[in-house]
C-alpha cells in the first residue's frame, strides 16, 4: 500500500490529523522558552503562559502556584487534547492511540506497587500517576503482594495482559524484581507496537519505526547503564532489551557484557547515527547522556510532521508535548528554588 | 458638518511626573479622549513596570469570579438592590476580597467536612437497615454456610489450593463459629467491577449480598447525586479479611459495621437516626450563614468588578509609557483629537492639583509618523451607519466617509426593492416597539440576535419610513392597490371589460396623481409595464449614485492636494461615465417626456456598432446622431487619457526631485564622503517608486473602471429584479392562499388561509426578503458606491475609555 495513502488517508484521518498539526503549532517556541527562563516567580511564568494555550488552564488557579499545580494543568491539557482525539478516531488509529498511553500505564502499574511495598498510602500514589496511563482497577493494585497474584487479579482486564504473561513468577514483589518487571513489561510493549505499526504499514510503519528503534536503542544503553555494577547477569540483562532496532542483534551482544560506560560508549560509537551522540559527551559522563538522548529525540520526533498521511504525527506530538511539560516542570522547579543559573540545563528547545 | 470628514487628530506627548501618573491616567479613562500608544512593545508583559498591579488586579478578578461562581452555585438570585456602599480605596478592597475569600474558603471547608460526616452517618443508616436483611441471624447463616461448603468442595477438583482452602473452611465448620462479615455501601458504577475483583481475591470464596439503596448520597466534591449499592460479603478467615477490605478501599467503597444482635441494631440505628438529624440541623445553619454570606458579598460584587477592571485598564495603560527612571517622571504618546486638546490639558491640571504633585504634567505635539487614526464623533442615530460603512473597511484619516450619504441612500435604495407600504407599516410598528424601548434594552443584556436589530433600530426606521414612501409610488398594500390619489385615469369603453379587464380601457382624464396607476394591476399589460418603469429607474438611480461617488473623489483629491487625480482620474471617468450611462440616462428622461416609442437597447447597441448609421424611427430628437458620435469619441478619448499621463508624470516628478537630490550631493561630496551613507531624506518622502509597478497598477485601476461602468450599471438591475420579486411573491401569497381560502365559505378554511398568510408574509416577505433587500443595498453601497472613491485604509480610533471598558465587560 505504500505511496497509495494519499488517495485513501483523509477518508479516516485527515480530520485528526489536522488537529493534531494544529496543536503542534502551538507548542512553545524558543523565544517563549527565553521569556519563561527570564521569569523571576512562578506568577510570572503564569503570566506568560496565560498568553499561550494554557492560558485557560491556569486562569483561575490561586496565586500561591506550586510547580506540581503548574505541570498538573498542563497535562490536564495534554490529556484534554488526547481524549478528544481518541473520540474522534476510528480503527485503527484508535488502536495506535491507546498504544501511546500503555507506556504510561506499564509506569503507572510500577508506581503504584513500589509504593505500596514501601507502604505509601495509595490515594498519594494515585494523585502521582500519570493521568493518561490510568485504567479502572488501578487502585486494586496495592492488594497484590506478588507477581501472579498481580495478574490474576488486576492485570488481566487490562491491554497489558499479554505483556505480562513472560513475567510471571509466584516470587515476593521486591524492588529488584519490579524494575525487573518493568522492562520486561516495556519491551514486551515496544515490540508489541513495533509490530501492531508494521502490520499498519506505509509511511506509518517507516517513521514509526525508526522512532520505536530509538526508543528500544534508547531503553538498551539505559539498562545497561543502570545494571552495572548490580547482581543481574548478563543473561537476564540480555532477555531486557527489546527484539528490534538499529543495536539489534550484535550491539545487543556486545552491551550485554560491558562493565562500565566507557565500554557501552565504545559499542554504540560503532553505530553512526550515536557516534555523533557520544561525541559530544566527554568521557566517563553518563549526566548529560540523558539529555542528549532527549534532544536526538525532539530533532526525530519533529522530522515526523514532515511527511503527511502517516499515524506518526500523533505518536511525536503526544511526545513532544510530553517533553514540553518536562521542560514547564525544569523552569517552574529552577524558579521556585531560585535556582535560575541552572535553568538552562535541562530545557530542550522544540522549535 | 462633523460626520463628512474624520476629526483632526493630533499626537501628543504626556511627561507625568510619577506621583500624578495615577491620578492622571484615570482622570484621562474616565474623560475617554486619548488613546494611548505601546511604548514598551518589545517588553514581555510580566518586565513591565506595573507587572505587580496588573497581577494584583488579575488576582483580585480572579476572586470576584470565584464569588460569582458561587453565587451561582448556590442560586441566589434575588438580593437587595446595593445600597449605598461607602467607597473604597483599592487597597481595602484587595485586603477585603482577601478576608472574604478565606472567610468563604473556611465556610466551604466547614460545610464539606459537616457534608462528609453526614454522608457517612447517612450510609451507615443505609446500611444498616439494608445490611440486616441479609444478615438475619441462625436459618439463614447456616444456609449460607451450606452452600459455600458445597462452593468449595465443587471447585476443590479444580483448584490446586483446594487442600489449603478446606484447611481454613472445615475447622470452621468444625468449630460451628460463625461466618465473618464485611458489609458496606459503594457507587453503582463500580458495584461489578468491586463484585468481580472480590471473587477473584478470595477465589470465588466468598459470598456478595447486594441491594440497591433507596436514597441518593451527594458527593461533596462535586454536589452531584450519586447512586449507591449496598452490599454484604459473607466469607471465613482472617487474612481473606484484609484483602476484602483492601479491595473495598480501592473502590472506594465505606465500609460499616453491622453488629449481629438485633437489639443492638436496633439500638444503634436510633442512635444514628438522632444523630442525623441533629447533623441536619447543623448543616441547614451552615448552609445559612454561607448563604448570608453570598448575599452580602453579590450586593456589591457588581461594583467591585466594575472598579477592579477600572485598576487593571489603568495600570495596563500605564505599562504603556516609558518609565524614565532618572526623572522620575512618565513619559506617554498618543492621539487625541485636536479640538479636545485644551480640554485634556485642563485635566492633566486638575490631576496634578488632586494628587498635590509639586509638578505639572507637561503636554507638547509631536510630528506624527504615521497616520493617524480615524475619529467620527457619532450618535446613536449615526453610529448603525457609521457601523455598515465600517464593516467594509474604516475610512483613512481626513477620507471623505460615505455615512453621510449612506443614512439616506441605503434606506432608500432598500426600499426600492422592498416597497409595499403595508409592509412598511409592519416594519415601522416594529421599529417603533424598539424604539419605545430603547431605554429599557439599552442596560440589559439582550440575545445576539436582538442585539443586531437593537443596535440598527435608527436603520430600520428609516427602511420602514421609505418603504412606505416607495409603497406608495408602487401603489401596493400587501400587494392590493389603492387609490387614495383620486380615481384611475382608465375607464372601460362598455361592459365588456369588466370580466376581461385587458382589452378596451382608454384614458379619459388627467394622469393618476401620484404613483402607479391602480388600474394596471392585474391587467395584461402590467408587467411589461412595471418591468420598463423600474427598470429605467434602477438606471437612473445607479447612474446617479455613480456620479456621486466619482464626485466624492474629486472632494478627496482636492482635500489631499492632489492635482493629478483631479485631472487624470477624476474629469476622464466623469466624461467616460455620463457619455455613456449619462446619455442613457437621458435618453430615457425624454423618452418619458416625449411618449415615445424608441428602441433604447437598439440605440445604444448601434451607438457602439455602427454610429453613423441612421437612426431612423429610434430618433428622439434632431442632431442625435452628431451627438452620439462625439460623445462615442469622448468616451474613447477617455480611457486612454485615465490610462497613460498619470504614471509617466510621476516618474517626471520623480525625476526632477531626484536631479535635485543630486546636485545637493555632489556639493556635499566635496566637504565630506560619508554624506554617501547617510539616508537621503528625498528618497525617503517619495518612497520606492517603480515604473512599471505604477504603471500596471494605473491600468488595472483603468480597466476595471471601465469595465465597472458597465458592470456596476447592469448592477443597480438588481433594484428592478429584487423589487419584481417582492411584489410578485406577495401577489401570489395575497392570491393564492388568502383570496382562494375566502373562496370557500367555511370559517375553518378561512381562518387557515389567513394563519398561513399571516405566517408566510412574516416570515418570509418581513424576515427574509428584507434580509435578501438589506444585503443587496448593502452591496450596492460597497461595490457600486464606494470603490468609486473609498479606500477605507484607515484605523480605528480607540480612545482608553473607561465607559467601553464597561460595555466590553457587559457582554
Amino acid at each position: 500500500m505504500y505511496g497509495f495513502e494519499a488517495l485513501t488517508f483523509n477518508i479516516h484521518g485527515g480530520y485528526l490529523e489536522a488537529i493534531v498539526r494544529g496543536h503542534r503549532s502551538t507548542l512553545l517556541t524558543a523565544s517563549d522558552y527565553n521569556n519563561l527562563c527570564q521569569c523571576e516567580t512562578l506568577d510570572d511564568i503564569k503570566m506568560h503562559l496565560s498568553a499561550t494555550e494554557y492560558g485557560p488552564y491556569l486562569q483561575n488557579e490561586p496565586s500561591p502556584l506550586h510547580t506540581t499545580t503548574i505541570v498538573e494543568k498542563c497535562t490536564l491539557k495534554l490529556v484534554d487534547e488526547y481524549k478528544h482525539m481518541l473520540c474522534q478516531a476510528t480503527e485503527p488509529l484508535s488502536t495506535f492511540l491507546e498504544y501511546i498511553t500503555y507506556g504510561h500505564m506499564i509506569d503507572n502499574v510500577v508506581l503504584i506497587v513500589t509504593g505500596t511495598l514501601h507502604e505509601r498510602d495509595v490515594q498519594e500514589l494515585l494523585e502521582k500517576c500519570h493521568p493518561l496511563g490510568m485504567f479502572d482497577s488501578i487502585a486494586s493494585l496495592a492488594v497484590a503482594q506478588n507477581m501472579s497474584e498481580l495478574y490474576r487479579l488486576v492485570l488481566v482486564d487490562t491491554p497489558l495482559a499479554p505483556y505480562f504473561s513472560q513475567c510471571i513468577t509466584s516470587e515476593d514483589l521486591d524492588d529488584m524484581n519490579i524494575e525487573i518487571m518493568r522492562n520486561t513489561l516495556y519491551k514486551a510493549y515496544l515490540e508489541d507496537f513495533y509490530r501492531f505499526c508494521q502490520k499498519l504499514g506505509g509511511a506509518t510503519a517507516e517513521i514509526m519505526s525508526d522512532l520505536l528503534s530509538f526508543e528500544a536503542d534508547r531503553r538498551a544503553v539505559n539498562i545497561t547503564i543502570n545494571s552495572i555494577g548490580t547482581e543481574l547477569t548478563r543473561d537476564d540483562r540480555r532477555k531486557l532489551y527489546s527484539n528490534f532496532g538499529l543495536l539489534y542483534p550484535y550491539g545487543h551482544e556486545e552491551l550485554a557484557v560491558c562493565e562500565d560506560i566507557d565500554q557501552v560508549r565504545a559499542v554504540m560509537e560503532k553505530y553512526p547515527p550515536y557516534q555523533s551522540l557520544f561525541s559530544k559527551i566527554s568521557y566517563g559522563e553518563s549526566q548529560l547522556l540523558d539529555k542528549a538522548f532527549y534532544e536526538e529525540e525532539v530533532k526525530r520526533l519533529c522530522l515526523a510532521f514532515e511527511q503527511q498521511f502517516h499515524y506518526a504525527v500523533f505518536f511525536a506530538y503526544m511526545r513532544l508535548r510530553e517533553q514540553e511539560i518536562r521542560n514547564l516542570m525544569w523552569i517552574s522547579e529552577c524558579v521556585a528554588q531560585n535556582q535560575k543559573s541552572r535553568v538552562h540545563d535541562s530545557v530542550i528547545f522544540i522549535f | 458638518m462633523d460626520l463628512f470628514r474624520s476629526e483632526r487628530m493630533t499626537l501628543v506627548q504626556l511627561i507625568i511626573p510619577v506621583e500624578s501618573a495615577y491620578c492622571a491616567v484615570s482622570y484621562l479613562g474616565e474623560f475617554g479622549l486619548l488613546q494611548f500608544r505601546d511604548l514598551n512593545a518589545n517588553k514581555s508583559p510580566f518586565q513591565r513596570t506595573f507587572a505587580n498591579q496588573v497581577k494584583r488586579c488579575g488576582e483580585m478578578a480572579r476572586k470576584l469570579q470565584y464569588f460569582k461562581d458561587q453565587i451561582l452555585k448556590s442560586g441566589i438570585t434575588s438580593f437587595v438592590s446595593p445600597t449605598m456602599q461607602p467607597d473604597l480605596e483599592i487597597e481595602e478592597l484587595e485586603i477585603q476580597l482577601t478576608g472574604l475569600e478565606h472567610e468563604l474558603d473556611e465556610i466551604n471547608h466547614n460545610d464539606e467536612k459537616l457534608r462528609m460526616a453526614y454522608n457517612e452517618l447517612l450510609e451507615f443508616k443505609i446500611v444498616l437497615q439494608k445490611a440486616s436483611g441479609f444478615l438475619l441471624p441462625s436459618k439463614r447463616d447456616t444456609y449460607a454456610e451450606i452452600e459455600l461448603g458445597e462452593n468449595v468442595h465443587s471447585n476443590g477438583n479444580y483448584l490446586q489450593t483446594a487442600s489449603l482452602l478446606e484447611e481454613e473452611v472445615i475447622p470452621s465448620t468444625l468449630e460451628q463459629s460463625r461466618l465473618s462479615s464485611v458489609s458496606g455501601i459503594v457507587c453503582k458504577s463500580k458495584r461489578l467491577m468491586l463484585e468481580r475483583m472480590l471473587f477473584r481475591a478470595t477465589r470465588g470464596n466468598m459470598l456478595f449480598n447486594q441491594s440497591p439503596a433507596d436514597e441518593v448520597i451527594v458527593d461533596p466534591s462535586t454536589s452531584e447525586m450519586v447512586e449507591k449499592v449496598v452490599f454484604v460479603v459473607l466469607f471465613s478467615g482472617e487474612q481473606t479479611r484484609t484483602k476484602i477490605l483492601k479491595v473495598c478501599e480501592a473502590f472506594d467503597a465505606n465500609c460499616y459495621p453491622v453488629p449481629e444482635d438485633v437489639t443492638t441494631q436496633r439500638h444503634i440505628i436510633r442512635e444514628v437516626l438522632t444523630r442525623l438529624s441533629e447533623m441536619e440541623r447543623t448543616l441547614d445553619a451552615g448552609l445559612h450563614h454561607r448563604n448570608q454570606a453570598l448575599i452580602s458579598i453579590a450586593q456589591c460584587q457588581a461594583k467591585w468588578a466594575n472598579m477592579v477592571r477600572r485598576e487593571m485598564a489603568i495600570y495596563k495603560t500605564l505599562n504603556m509609557l516609558n518609565f524614565d527612571v532618572t526623572k522620575k517622571c512618565l513619559v506617554g504618546e498618543g492621539w487625541c483629537p485636536t479640538s479636545s486638546k485644551a480640554k485634556i490639558q485642563e485635566i492633566l491640571q486638575r490631576a496634578t492639583y488632586d494628587s498635590k504633585s509639586q509638578l505639572g504634567v507637561i503636554l507638547h505635539e509631536m510630528e506624527p509618523t504615521d497616520s493617524p487614526p480615524t475619529y467620527f464623533r457619532t450618535n446613536s442615530f449615526t453610529k448603525a451607519f457609521q457601523e455598515i460603512v465600517d464593516a467594509y473597511g474604516v475610512a483613512g484619516y481626513q477620507e471623505v466617509n460615505p455615512t453621510v450619504y449612506t443614512i439616506v441612500t441605503f434606506p432608500f435604495l432598500f426600499a426600492v426593492m422592498f416597497g409595499d407600504w403595508g409592509h412598511g407599516i409592519c416594519l415601522l410598528l416594529g421599529a417603533l416597539a424598539l424604539l419605545a424601548l430603547e431605554r429599557k434594552l439599552k442596560n440589559q443584556e439582550v440575545g445576539s440576535f436582538m442585539g443586531m436589530l437593537f443596535a440598527g433600530r435608527y436603520v430600520l426606521l428609516l427602511m420602514a419610513v421609505f418603504t412606505i414612501y416607495c409603497g406608495l409610488i408602487y401603489n401596493e398594500f400587501f400587494s392590493i392597490p389603492f387609490d387614495f390619489f383620486g380615481g384611475s385615469a382608465y375607464k372601460c369603453r362598455d361592459d365588456s371589460c369588466s370580466t376581461a379587464h385587458t382589452m378596451g380601457l382608454f384614458k379619459y382624464r388627467e394622469p393618476y396623481a401620484f404613483g402607479v396607476d391602480p388600474r394596471w394591476r392585474g391587467s395584461r399589460s402590467e408587467l411589461p409595464f412595471l418591468n420598463s418603469l423600474k427598470m429605467k429607474m434602477s438606471i437612473l438611480l445607479g447612474v446617479v449614485q455613480m456620479n456621486l461617488g466619482i464626485l466624492l473623489s474629486y472632494f478627496n483629491a482636492r482635500f489631499f492636494g492632489k492635482q493629478l487625480d483631479i485631472r487624470y482620474q477624476f474629469l476622464p471617468q466623469m466624461i467616460f461615465l455620463n457619455s455613456l450611462f449619462g446619455y442613457l440616462s437621458m435618453l430615457i428622461v425624454v423618452k418619458w417626456c416625449s411618449g415615445s416609442q424608441a428602441d433604447l437597447y437598439h440605440v445604444m447597441i448601434y451607438m457602439f456598432l455602427s454610429p453613423t448609421d441612421d437612426l431612423g424611427e429610434n430618433q428622439l430628437f434632431r442632431g442625435q446622431k452628431q451627438l452620439q458620435i462625439f460623445l462615442l469619441l469622448l468616451a474613447l478619448t477617455a480611457v486612454p487619457w485615465m490610462l497613460f499621463p498619470k504614471p509617466f508624470i510621476k516618474r517626471k516628478l520623480r525625476q526632477e526631485s531626484f536631479q535635485g537630490c543630486e546636485y545637493r550631493r555632489l556639493g556635499g561630496s566635496e566637504v565630506d564622503d560619508d554624506m554617501d551613507n547617510e539616508p537621503d531624506p528625498s528618497n525617503q518622502r517619495y518612497g520606492d517608486f517603480n515604473f512599471s509597478e505604477a504603471f500596471v497598477h494605473q491600468m488595472i485601476h483603468c480597466i476595471e473602471f471601465v469595465l465597472g461602468a458597465v458592470s456596476n450599471t447592469a448592477s443597480y438591475l438588481r433594484l428592478w429584479a429584487l423589487s419584481l420579486a417582492h411584489s410578485e411573491l406577495s401577489t401570489v401569497f395575497y392570491e393564492r392562499i388568502l383570496l382562494l381560502a375566502w373562496g370557500y365559505d367555511n370559517f375553518i378554511i378561512r381562518l387557515g388561509g389567513l394563519a398561513t398568510f399571516a405566517f408566510t408574509t412574516a416570515f418570509i416577505l418581513l424576515m427574509m426578503e428584507t434580509l435578501s433587500a438589506f444585503l443587496h443595498a448593502l452591496r450596492l453601497h460597497w461595490v457600486e458606491f464606494q470603490n468609486k472613491f473609498y479606500h477605507g485604509n484607515g484605523h480605528k480610533f480607540r480612545p482608553f475609555s473607561f465607559s467601553s471598558l464597561t460595555e466590553e465587560g457587559g457582554h
